[in-house]
């Protein structure tokens, strides 16, 4: 397992109504090595969903190269988007194994339903969950596939306080016991700071990368809100570069 | 109340038969015939063999036109749907063979290709195909991109994309296309028949019409109506019900 090196020279964007294209992304460059969990904190609207629907092949139109350990093979992605996008006419448990190969034992997505404390919904159809619910079926859906780089764009917008924590502390008991590569989308640095090994900063469009940081809390202490908030004072006095970005 | 409630579709098809009645009685003439006369002329058509073998015909005609009008519909609908180069270059098609009046692709089909068989059922899917590719077009433009993008970053390939992402959000506008399509062949086929078979319930329509035999044009037209509805009850009905069972 090597690490994964995302580079984007350039990407354009046509907006609607005009002849010349604007550059939305510009010498673009980040390294994701095996287990690490990546936080990309941004302004909105700065080109993060662009940037994830490029690393998920979704989006081919773009000047650059994502470079995998295997030569000329694009990485496995799983991908948590903002939306859960399930599919409504599936149960849980069939929109979960509709995306793996059929060799993959049932008892590896008991246990995924288990740890996200979904078992007993797992015959009910979608349009019956709650959106937290869905959220974290989407985020089973993801981890099932085994990917080598996990995305997850902005997975808890939307919910209220105490279910975003309840998802998000499920979401990293799934992440210890299956350390996948992770780039997750915020614009809430209390959540990045909570979450991440590594940090990178982006600016407002053309998007670029601003400053890359190792969070330096360890894992067990980032419950600690005090902490989280002790960092996060640090970082907006001590780096005007980013601050004006938050 | 709720008990009265389900009897009220029995009820209005008694009225309906009553007043049926009412006026054969006031008029008393063999133009309009009673509710009796008619029922004992559709027993003696179902006993003698008649009616069943004449129905039996058309709905064979029926299935395999709107079998074949169906399934191409369809393919074209999505193609037309997905490809703006294709649309863009076959929609005046489309326009065009929406209206042609039916009565003149089965006039075309019976000189172009004698009064056979093959004539009757292509004058038939002519008259249904731009029908369900127009609304299977609208279906696919409809699909969810979102969805398609889920799909197509897991790697679903084409199968498994067509089958658990695009057919059950088509569903809704394949079945339209079903009831409308049934609807409007019932209403060709007799057309078709009448002008250019010698077997079939239009054919049989039009022996009663110059026999000016209105109680079995009316006797037909009742074992028409039952079938249809028997369609709808026992095949669209059921396909509903199971395809949308995921709805809240």
């Amino acid at each position: 397992m090597a690490a994964v090196n995302i580079l984007i020279n350039n990407k354009t964007y046509l907006a609607a109504g005009r002849s010349v294209a604007k550059p939305a992304i510009v010498d673009f460059s980040l390294t994701l090595n095996p287990g690490e969990f990546v936080c990309l904190v941004g302004p909105s609207g700065c080109g993060k969903t662009t940037l994830l629907n490029i690393i998920a092949g979704l989006d081919q139109d773009y000047d650059g190269e994502i470079l995998t350990a295997k030569a000329n093979t694009s990485p496995k992605i799983g991908y948590v988007f903002q939306n859960p996008r399930l599919l409504p006419w599936r149960t849980v448990r069939e929109n979960i194994e509709l995306v793996l190969d059929s060799q993959i034992p049932a008892s590896m997505v008991d246990e995924l339903l288990e740890m996200m404390q979904l078992t007993s919904v797992q015959h009910v159809y979608p349009e019956r969950l709650s959106l937290g619910m869905s959220r974290r079926v989407a985020i089973i859906r993801a981890f099932a596939v085994n990917p080598d780089v996990l995305l997850m764009d902005e997975p808890f917008v939307s919910l209220d306080a105490p279910t975003a924590r309840q998802v998000r502390e499920l979401l990293m008991q799934l992440w210890q016991r299956r350390p996948h590569r992770v780039l997750f989308v915020t614009h809430d640095l209390r959540e990045a700071i909570a979450l991440a090994d590594k940090l990178v900063f982006l600016s407002a469009s053309p998007m670029t990368v601003v400053r890359e940081m190792a969070v330096p809390i360890a894992r067990d202490g980032r419950t600690d809100e005090a902490a989280i908030e002790a960092f996060r004072q640090q970082l907006k006095s001590g780096y005007p570069d980013i601050s004006g970005l938050l | 109340m709720i008990g009265f409630q389900k009897l009220l579709p029995t009820l209005s098809l008694l009225a309906l038969t009553a007043i049926w009645q009412g006026v054969a009685v006031f008029v008393n003439s063999h133009t309009l015939p009673t509710p009796y006369a008619v029922a004992w002329v559709l027993w003696q058509a179902i006993a003698s063999g008649q009616l069943p073998y004449h129905l039996g015909v058309t709905l064979l005609r029926l299935v395999t036109s709107f079998t074949i009008a169906m399934l191409m519909g369809s393919a074209i609908g999505i193609l037309l749907g997905r490809s703006r180069k294709l649309d863009a270059f076959f929609d005046n098609w489309l326009v065009i063979f929406l209206n042609v009046p039916a009565l003149v692709t089965i006039i075309l089909c019976y000189v172009w290709l004698g009064l056979v068989e093959s004539a009757a059922i292509l004058a038939v899917v002519i008259n249904k195909l731009p029908n369900v590719i127009v609304t299977v077009r609208e279906g696919t433009r409809a699909l969810d991109q979102d969805l398609l993008d889920m799909a197509r970053c897991y790697g679903f390939g084409k199968r498994k994309t067509l089958l658990h992402v695009i057919w059950p959000q088509l569903h809704p506008f394949i079945m339209a296309a079903t009831r409308s399509g049934l609807a409007l062949i019932w209403k060709i086929i007799l057309v078709v028949e009448l002008l250019g078979r010698s077997n079939g319930m239009g054919y049989q329509l039009h022996l009663f019409f110059q026999l000016f035999d209105v109680a079995s044009i009316l006797a037909y037209t009742i074992a028409f109506v039952v079938v249809m509805q028997l369609i709808e009850l026992l095949v669209l009905k059921p396909l509903d019900k199971t395809a949308q069972r995921w709805r809240r």
